[in-house]
């Protein structure tokens, strides 16, 4: 049904829904990163080439399949008893901050 | 014992304990390797030497009074996504270019506990994104075997270090590849475990239902001792398997007649070079000669498996991602306006091209309004690629198939597409998506570069598949070729 030819060829297939300027800088504000102008271009060619190229899922039947959420089925999420395991770290930690003040973490003014 | 660095790492870790060299000897040969080979390859991004060199002169002192553990004075080499307290760790990225991790991955202390030595930190790709370590911030890793080419990735700095006879073993992490395909590319042994078998803990995060650390070692049998010590539960790590770990290395010498070999029809198609295909289907007869029965089967919906990849694992990765804000570690934009302007200049400044595409695709992925279409879609096909791995395991005992469709590609060949650059991984990304183990062994040479050798077992055949591994080493030699320069 499938062949790995047919992923090939999305290589050279013209991507049908390519994505607008303003909808890359929406992904772009969603995903909290700021993007150089010269950038945008270039993310709305390579994403729009990629949706076109995971589009290829659309044709597989999955009616009435499970989606898989974790690759050893069965396998629950473990419990632990609710105990303290950490101590206070916070001086070793904030080695790694790029601005602290009195063992907290600084940003700018969040409220007006 | 001269050239101590052609040895495997089983040799050294034999020799040492037989007094036949100092550790101190042997760490002082590969940090001067190491040193000579940085301009040429550029494999790592920090050096530990004076720490390995004390690290040396204790595990000596262990050596002489006779408390020496698997590993004690064996030198390796970390994949730079595994944090090292006191070394720093930047996952190949601007954003963790100073950071320095309060505490060691499991996967570095239970190495260090079984007397291994560290002796530095290798290049990678940009938190494991790429395929080629040409997207690593600390600039692309050569091959040994040719300076022009890439050394394939995620694990480039490792699988180039193993290569060049730098370090006797590497860990690597493998999220769609990222260990079998560089050690193709690199003509070494790359192994990745069952999902669950190796702690994530402390190993930075790119897509967690995929994500898998191993090993880079010149043998099987090196990767046995090492995944040996490596593997096991670990209570930090949430999919952390509790099962016993076996004994690996004593499982190698399984005879594999009688092994019943399937081999993916789906992947000798139009992308599998000529060469590569050759020496695939004559490593097939190899084994067929020690006694393995080899038949055709297939998976049908394998050939699905990169656009799964590419819609699950951004969509995991633009989740990981979110923690780098610029707030309590990593990389901060200079005079922030305000808390959102902090957000965005840091991200956009500490992740590169390839990771930012990544985070984006995925945002995307999971938006209101396309969840279903793309996300929950993908998950599904993952359910029907890992029922066709499943029912293949029904019939025979592992996969068989070449890691990778081309030999090493020139650097800057695929950078301008990432399509081109993702189907590197199309044979290597199945076993991750159904969390398989996997290995890919040196197995020919096809354009006068390295080819690799992939085996898929059914979930925790480690010890099946390391064998299989094995026995085709006893009956080749590709594994012992080193490339000119680095003997």
């Amino acid at each position: 049904m499938y062949d790995f030819g047919l992923v090939f060829s999305v290589l050279h297939a013209i991507p049908t829904m390519a994505l607008t300027r303003e909808q890359i800088a929406s992904i772009a504000t969603l995903a909290r990163l700021d993007l150089t102008p010269s950038e945008i271009p270039v993310y709305q060619d390579s994403l729009s080439r990629i949706l076109e190229f995971i589009g290829a899922l659309e044709r597989a039947d999955t009616a009435d399949v499970t989606p898989m959420a974790h690759p050893l089925p069965g396998l629950t999420q473990r419990l632990r008893p609710d105990l303290v395991t950490e101590t206070d770290h916070h001086e070793l930690y904030q080695q790694n901050a790029p601005l602290t003040a009195a063992g907290l973490y600084l940003v700018p003014k969040v409220i007006e | 014992m001269s050239a101590l660095h052609s040895h495997t790492l089983t040799q050294l870790a034999d020799g040492l304990r037989r007094k036949r060299f100092s550790s101190v000897e042997l760490v002082g040969e590969f940090l001067a390797r190491i040193e000579k080979s940085q301009p040429r390859l550029n494999a790592f991004i920090s050096v530990a030497a004076p720490a390995a060199l004390e690290a040396a002169r204790a595990a000596d002192r262990a050596l002489a009074s006779g408390a020496a553990a698997a590993l004690t004075g064996v030198p390796i080499v970390h994949k730079d996504i595994f944090c090292t307290a006191g070394v720093r760790t930047t996952c190949g990225s601007r954003m963790l270019e100073n950071f320095v991790a309060p505490y060691d991955a499991t996967v570095v202390a239970k190495l260090k506990g079984a007397g291994a030595i560290t002796l530095g930190k290798t290049n990678m790709d940009e938190f494991a994104m790429g395929s080629s370590n040409e997207n690593s911030y600390f600039g692309p890793v050569r091959n040994p075997w040719n300076p022009q080419l890439v050394p394939g990735g995620s694990s480039g700095g490792s699988a180039a270090a193993v290569a060049a006879r730098l370090a006797p073993g590497a860990t690597g992490t493998d999220t769609g590849g990222s260990i079998r395909q560089p050690a193709a590319l690199c003509g070494i042994t790359g192994m990745k475990p069952t999902y669950g078998r190796v702690s994530r803990y402390g190993m930075i995060a790119f897509a967690s239902s995929l994500d898998q650390g191993g090993t880079l070692t010149a043998t099987a049998a090196d990767a046995a001792l090492m995944l040996r010590e490596m593997a096991g539960f670990d209570p930090r790590d949430s999919t952390s398997v509790d099962t016993p770990v076996p004994d690996y290395v004593a499982a190698l010498e399984e005879p594999i007649a009688g092994l019943r070999i399937g081999v993916l029809g789906e992947f000798f198609d139009k992308g599998l070079d000529a060469d590569n295909e050759r020496c695939v289907r004559e490593a097939l007869k190899v084994l067929e000669g020690l006694g393995a029965k080899v038949r055709q089967v297939s998976l049908p919906n394998l050939p699905l498996s990169v656009p799964v990849y590419y819609v699950v694992a951004p969509a995991e990765c633009s989740s990981n991602l979110a923690r780098y804000d610029g707030v309590r570690f990593g990389h901060r934009c200079e005079n922030p306006r305000d808390l959102n302007d902090l957000y965005r200049r840091s991200r956009g400044e500490g992740f590169g091209a390839e990771v930012k595409r990544r985070i984006m695709t995925g945002t995307y992925v999971l938006s209101a309004g396309y969840y279903d279409a793309y996300y929950l879609k993908a998950q599904r096909v993952r359910s029907l690629i890992n029922a066709d791995f499943i029912r293949a395991f029904d019939s025979v005992d592992v996969l068989i198939g070449p890691t990778t469709p081309t030999p090493a590609f020139p650097i800057g060949a695929k950078t301008d597409d990432p399509i081109t650059m993702y189907l590197n991984d199309i044979y290597t990304i199945g076993a991750n998506l159904a969390g398989l183990p996997a290995i890919s062994v040196p197995c020919g040479f096809a354009h006068e570069l390295p080819v690799g050798l992939q085996i898929v077992g059914p979930h925790f055949s480690e010890a099946r598949v390391l064998g299989t591994a094995h026995a085709f080493q006893r009956a080749t030699d590709w594994h012992t070729r080193i490339p000119v320069g680095y003997a």
